[in-house]
């Protein structure tokens, strides 16, 4: 009995002993999976719990001016951001950040949502710029507040303002869409990258490299070590050829005049843009910390379209300045010589209709210069009735109307230089011999940018070579700076008296009995020419009767380069919106290129005249800038507005 | 009452791996509590090790005393216990939402732990007297009765880990007495067919959180099912040979909470390895089935009994807190016997094989 109970005893005991035998085997097998089946796996998981990145922004590099004046450059603002993963109750997080720090808490979550599809250990920049005050609120409760952490970056600084706002263009976090494209390809999530202008077209240079740091953080993310630290590497320094003292010249001059429009200032042999203004501005610091919606929406639903770079997107009739394009156009075909006179009666007859010049009484009879200086309508009609549209097409094209000039700066649009191969593609009609008479005087479907206007003005000022306008003066590698080479132009290839017709025509435009007389400067050989551009057809303003006066007044084109013998220093086109008149336009030209000559010659820099009184309406409502200004269709117009005297 | 010749008897082998069991505990407590900012180690190793001190003694008690004569007062003891586990639920002290703990002056102490070798005592002073050598219907009744009313008072607490382990206990001794298999197997239906009822109302809503998110922790991956993530993250990332001695980035850090207690174990994966893992799971293999052991060579059925009462409880927390420190159990409150930090758990233990190497060692006597 007893020994039964024994053996039982030892059996049970027994199954006992194996079954936690077995147990613990178990055990030590599953650990062996964990620990050296999957280890890499672990280890890896390990090493992201307790280790981070962060990312140490690179400073963008410098801009300089021509001169090496700094332009743009960087200043150290706070960031907060906030690590998910880390937070251990986000709403009560964002609650408690969006109330210390005076934020709107849909806001930061709506940042938060933005980022929601990556890593958790991310740091999300949801305020950018912190104010001292918002710092130090978060710095005080950082123990309530895990994950928040607060980094020092540098951003962008534009020390000028909104002046160069457009050329300079501004930065932004790169989208979604831009990182799926090949622009910005090894660009991170989350990096600023330049949005448009220099920052956009040199971006890669400018952004430098950032740097990283490698952290240990226990589980509330407080960082504990440092493991490594890579330092950023600013991007590169930029010379631009800009003239920080033309640019304020011409921004200047705008501003007293009151009018919205654009100028573009080119050194005429290499195409370097001195200035390049589009008027409104706006201010690129607003986008270097995050544009808040505000202030977006304002610029984009301002009139005036601020963001709107004139200079290279605003698309406008010639008007009379492409009178220089039929004019060497007829004299480099032959068809006309420097003599070749026309009787001007104030209007002629063209394919059976009347075309009338802008004097009506008639400038009598001219040659070419005279027509030049005098801008006479019928003088054009006349060439232009001898000319092949595709003729035309090509002098333009060849000097540097239509197509892109191939500026170094993105988002330049296309002039129109019409031809019959394009009426056909676009209308599907022929084209008309009448269509040409008026194209001769700069209306019908032309339309083009101030950049191509003053480029094909530095064509014409430098003899024949059509330059490459380009902002890019240097570039310091590191080692010192590393000067651009001038992009070869394209020879136009103009005989000398040609050449010599429209240099002396163009400088009596403004030195005689022209319209320029404006831009005259004792002393300087001034060339240019004015020129009208309506904003609606004549017939069109009769429809349009009611709105306001401000809306249909006809913008102002002034094309110069100076001096007009010997080698030319300075070209441009300047473009006045709704100033009425091309003689409105050349005050501002006038004033850039005093200060260029003060500058030269080491004296004070000239301040533009305040109005006394103002030549126009000084009604401060922008008004709405119209892309393309060109009269609709190419079809023979009935009326013939012009230049008037 | 101590014998000389006893000694010539006692299990030193036995005590040996229960002290390096507990050097191993304590190293990984200094590990866990050690801070790299202040260069400190914190309180608790202190505690732990005047844990140790009184464990000694209780170990010596169990020891000194014939297991015979305290079956003789196990009745008293049992009510002692009760009254004990009562008054907690009146006066106890509330830490991290459970009554567990009584004041004592400097100390606090949590009587469920001595619950479980009060119970195993009754139980096997039970059967050893119940002459029959099986068990019938009537002996299940009276264990069941034993074993509620402790198992109801620590769940209040609640702790129902502990409590859980007192089931273990009934079960090993019962077993050992003679249970049927075919009991075994209604008792293994009843407690299936009572689980979702459990589930249902006898559960705390955290209790049913911890069990569900066991089955899918990525669910809640920063609430329930983050510590056993991090559990298993920090037994992986260990690997082979391990970290080093405070060189665990899971425990050092705290990503993995309380590491010095519940999870002391997952520490000691992550810094000494798998190797290290193979060492402890072999020194707690070696003292259960030495404990075993013992039973097989007990001189009485008594002694065989308290002593698979006493080692139930200790496999049971053995094996459910290592599968729960890696990451393969669900997340409860079960601290790893003699190496997890807590002066109860080890008092109690040390006392439990006080009366284990008690037994072995009057096995010649009469």
């Amino acid at each position: 009995m007893i020994g039964d109970d024994r053996r039982g005893l030892a059996v049970r005991l027994a199954v006992l002993q194996g079954g936690v035998v077995a147990g613990l085997i178990t055990l030590a097998i599953g650990f062996w999976f964990l620990q050296v089946a999957q280890y890499n796996k672990f280890r890896e998981l390990a090493d992201n719990n307790h280790q981070r990145s962060l990312a140490l922004r690179a400073p963008r590099g410098v801009l300089f001016d021509r001169d090496g004046e700094v332009l743009v450059e960087n200043r150290y603002a706070f960031d907060i951001s906030l690590v998910r993963e880390q937070t251990g109750n986000l709403s009560r997080s964002i609650a408690l950040l969006a109330e210390i720090t005076g934020t709107d808490e849909s806001g930061l979550w709506q940042v938060i949502d933005e980022h929601l599809d990556e890593p958790a250990y991310r740091p999300v920049v949801v305020i950018r710029e912190a104010t001292v005050a918002q710092v130090a609120a978060v710095a005080a409760r950082r123990f309530e507040l895990p994950g928040i952490v607060i980094e020092e970056v540098p951003t962008r600084y534009y020390r000028t303002g909104t002046l160069a706002a457009h050329l300079f263009g501004y930065v932004g976090e790169v989208t979604p869409d831009q990182l799926s494209g090949s622009e910005f390809i090894g660009v991170g999530s989350g990096a600023i990258v330049g949005q448009t202008g220099v920052e956009r077209a040199y971006n890669r240079m400018l952004m430098g490299a950032d740097g990283t740091r490698r952290v240990v953080v226990n589980s509330v993310g407080r960082e504990l070590d440092t493991l490594e630290e890579i330092d950023p590497v600013e991007g590169r320094r930029l010379q631009l050829t800009l003239d920080y003292d033309l640019q304020a010249a011409a921004e200047e001059a705008f501003e007293v005049t009151g009018f919205n429009g654009a100028a573009v200032i080119l050194e005429p042999n290499t195409g370097e843009v001195l200035a390049m203004a589009s008027m409104p501005a706006y201010d690129p610091n607003d986008f270097a910390l995050g544009i808040d919606q505000a202030t977006w929406r304002r610029l984009n639903g301002d009139a005036g379209k601020p963001l709107h770079n004139r200079a290279l997107q605003g698309r406008y009739s010639p008007g009379s300045i492409f009178k220089i394009v039929v004019a060497v156009a007829a004299l480099e075909e032959g068809i006309a010589d420097p003599d070749f006179s026309v009787q001007c009666h104030g209007a002629k007859t063209f394919y059976g209709r009347p075309y009338h010049c802008h004097l009506r009484g008639g400038h009598g009879r001219l040659a070419m210069e005279a027509a030049l200086e005098r801008s006479c309508n019928v003088y054009f009609y006349t060439l232009g009735s001898m000319l092949d549209i595709d003729v035309l097409s090509t002098w333009a094209r060849r000097l540097g109307l239509g197509g892109r000039t191939g500026i170094d700066l993105p988002h330049e649009l296309e002039g129109i230089v019409p031809s019959t191969r394009w009426k056909l593609a676009t209308t599907g009609e022929p084209w008309y011999p009448g269509e040409t008479i008026s194209v001769a005087i700069g209306q019908g479907a032309l339309s083009v940018t101030p950049l191509s206007q003053a480029v094909m003005m530095a064509t014409v000022a430098n003899g024949g070579v059509r330059p490459i306008p380009h902002v890019l003066r240097a570039i310091d590698d590191g080692d010192g700076w590393e000067p651009m080479q001038t992009p070869p132009g394209a020879v136009v290839d103009l005989q000398p008296e040609t050449i010599e017709t429209l240099h002396r025509g163009l400088w009596r435009v403004v030195n005689a009995r022209g319209t320029g007389g404006r831009a005259r400067i004792n002393g300087f050989d001034v060339a240019g020419k004015t020129g009208t551009t309506q904003v609606i057809s004549l017939s069109g303003r009769a429809q349009a009767e009611g709105t306001t006066e401000l809306d249909l007044r006809d913008h102002g084109w002034f094309t110069f380069f100076a001096p007009s013998e010997g080698t030319p220093e300075i070209a441009g086109a300047v473009l006045a919106e709704h100033s009425e008149h091309g003689y409105l336009a050349a005050p501002i030209a006038r004033h850039v290129m005093e200060t260029y000559l003060a500058k030269k010659e080491g004296r004070p820099l000239p301040r533009f005249p305040r109005p006394t009184p103002p030549p126009v309406l000084t009604e401060t409502a922008p008004a709405p800038a119209p892309v393309a200004t060109a009269p609709e269709g190419g079809a023979a117009p009935a009326t013939t507005p012009g230049e008037g005297g | 009452m101590f014998e000389r010749r006893l000694h010539c008897h006692i299990d030193w082998l036995l005590i040996a791996a229960l002290l390096v069991l507990c050097a191993i505990g304590a190293g990984m407590i200094y590990s866990t509590t050690y801070d790299p900012t202040a260069g400190t180690v914190g309180p608790q190793l202190s505690t732990q090790f005047y844990a140790l001190l009184f464990g000694v003694v209780a170990f010596a008690v169990c020891l000194t005393i014939d297991y015979r004569v305290l079956a003789d007062h196990s009745l008293l003891i049992y009510g002692g216990m009760l009254a004990l586990l009562v008054s907690v639920l009146l006066f106890g002290d509330v830490m991290g939402g459970a009554r567990r703990w009584l004041s004592l002056g400097p100390a606090n102490l949590q009587p469920s732990e001595f619950a479980k070798l009060a119970l195993a005592l009754l139980l096997a002073t039970y059967f050893a007297e119940n002459r029959r050598g099986t068990v019938e219907r009537a002996d299940l009744g009276m264990v069941a009765l034993f074993t509620v009313i402790p198992f109801v008072l620590i769940a209040e607490e609640p702790d129902l880990g502990t409590a859980v382990g007192l089931l273990s206990v009934a079960l090993g001794v019962t077993y050992l007495a003679g249970l049927r298999l075919r009991w075994l197997a209604v008792l293994a239906t009843v407690a299936m067919l009572l689980a979702p009822v459990a589930w249902t109302y006898a559960l705390e809503d955290y209790q049913r959180s911890r069990l569900s998110t066991f089955l899918d922790p990525a669910r809640d991956a920063r609430g329930a099912g983050y510590q056993q993530i991090q559990a298993r993250i920090t037994v992986g990332s260990g690997g082979l040979a391990g970290k080093g001695f405070l060189q665990g980035t899971q425990g050092q850090f705290n990503f993995l909470p309380v590491a010095h207690n519940d999870f002391i174990f997952s520490v000691l994966a992550e810094e000494q390895g798998f190797l290290g893992v193979i060492v402890a799971l072999g020194l707690y293999l070696f003292v259960i089935v030495r404990g075993l052991d013992t039973a097989r060579l007990a001189k009485d059925r008594l002694g065989a009994y308290l002593i698979v009462g006493v080692m139930a409880s200790f496999a049971f927390q053995v094996v459910y807190n290592v599968t729960m420190s890696a990451g393969l159990a669900p997340v409860k409150g079960l601290t790893l016997p003699l190496m997890s930090y807590g002066g109860s758990s080890l008092i109690a233990t040390l006392a439990g094989f006080g009366l284990v190497v008690n037994v072995r060692m009057r096995r010649f006597t009469n």
